[in-house]
């Protein structure tokens, strides 16, 4: 018999992801010659990364909010409070990402797609030659050379299917915490056919259907996981994948999708240390580094 | 690079790619500017500083409609926006 969906007054929030700030304790951010700061605003998460001396030294990742420059503004803050670095002790700063041009203190703006490049090159080395951005509402599939430097790209931004909302979605339906999904999707007795729609709408009644016709939750989020991972897949196949293969975004996280891609491929995806969300505006902030050593500090732009 | 612009959906694959490293001493002055009929093509500088031609993006997801006046299913003429590109920077998907 199929799990009876929880129908109380109170609506837990399923689909919230964890958020998430860091910095280097062992790292003083005031012995440095070149702090630049990276803000990744992207349509569901955003994210502040400081890059000391070309190094990571903190970052802040949370939900995007209602506006692009609010949530910049908060994404820096997070990081302000963690380790006392104001704007002032900023030599550059570059916005990336959806709302990169509405991040009210940046110097520069550059794609998410040179940035994500970049910010892989430096999380898993200069081996990384294919990525794939899971984004929140959209998908990149992107080539870059042993620089970080972008020499093919295809981005799906049409359609929800295969990005994070559409997680969210599943996560909400299925009333399951987002960060569970990926591994009770293999505690299946066998794995399930890909829900067959791309849509997220109609993926999401299917699911429904699925439930009532008798399917576990854990079954119904596997073939979920799989739909998903053709899907990206798919994308990828049409700029074609080479060794080297690196995954970026809030999906990297999700097991569940991750090892059906890689079963796809029949290629492992690259491992890092680093949280995967953070590396878009790591690559912003590697960009402003650059940019610091050829054309030196800029003041501060007061928002 | 290679530019991707376009998307996929239930009916097919419509991408409009632009090799950019064709496109950034372009022999012919941006003649794809003017070779298109709907002036979908447009120049800017890219996150490298070079100047080059992309799809304007509000034609990014409407290529299958906007560019079937140049592709009708029978005796299909060379494409006005490849014809104009001598360097064979331009492709498209379908």
């Amino acid at each position: 018999m199929s799990e009876q969906l929880n129908t109380s007054d109170k609506k837990p929030e399923f689909w919230r992801w964890q958020e998430n700030c860091w910095a280097d304790e062992s790292k003083d951010w005031r012995s440095a010659k070149a702090i630049t700061v990276g803000i990744d605003v992207g349509s569901v998460s955003s994210q502040c990364v400081v890059v000391a001396d070309g190094e990571l030294f903190a970052y802040n990742s949370m939900r995007t909010g209602n506006n692009s420059p609010d949530s910049a503004k908060n994404a820096f803050k997070g990081v302000t409070e963690k380790t006392g670095l104001t704007l002032n002790d900023v030599h550059m700063v570059v916005g990336t990402g959806y709302g990169r041009v509405n991040v009210p203190f940046s110097h520069k703006a550059i794609t998410e797609i040179a940035c994500h490049a970049r910010g892989a090159n430096y999380m898993g080395g200069n081996k990384v030659r294919t990525i794939l951005d899971m984004g929140g509402q959209d998908c990149k599939a992107i080539h870059c050379d042993d620089k970080g430097k972008v020499t093919n790209f295809l981005m799906n931004d049409k359609c929800a299917a295969g990005t994070g909302r559409g997680m969210e979605v599943i996560s909400d339906l299925m009333q399951i915490p987002i960060a569970e999904l990926g591994p009770r999707s293999f505690e299946v007795d066998q794995e399930p056919e890909a829900v067959s729609s791309v849509c997220v709408v109609f993926a999401k009644s299917e699911a429904l259907g699925l439930l009532k016709a008798g399917y576990t939750k854990n079954k119904v989020i596997a073939a979920y996981c799989q739909a998903m991972a053709e899907r990206v897949v798919s994308l990828l196949e049409r700029i074609g994948v080479e060794e080297g293969f690196f995954i970026t975004g809030g999906i990297a996280k999700n097991p569940g999708v991750v090892k059906r891609i890689e079963k796809l491929l029949g290629i492992k995806a690259m491992d890092t240390k680093i949280d995967s969300q953070i590396a878009g505006a790591l690559g912003a902030a590697l960009f402003a580094n650059t940019l610091v050593q050829k054309q030196g500090p800029l003041a501060p732009i007061v928002a | 690079m290679i530019a991707n612009y376009g998307y996929k959906d239930g009916s097919g694959e419509y991408y409009i790619s632009i090799d950019t490293d064709k496109c950034i001493d372009c022999p012919v002055g941006r003649a794809c500017l003017t070779g298109c009929p709907k002036g979908m093509f447009e120049t800017m500088t890219d996150d490298y500083d070079d100047e080059v031609v992309q799809i304007k993006q509000s034609f990014r997801r409407n290529l299958a409609y906007d560019c079937a006046d140049c592709k009708p299913s029978s005796n299909r003429p060379p494409l006005p926006c490849v014809v104009a590109c001598t360097p064979a920077a331009i492709k498209h998907s379908w």
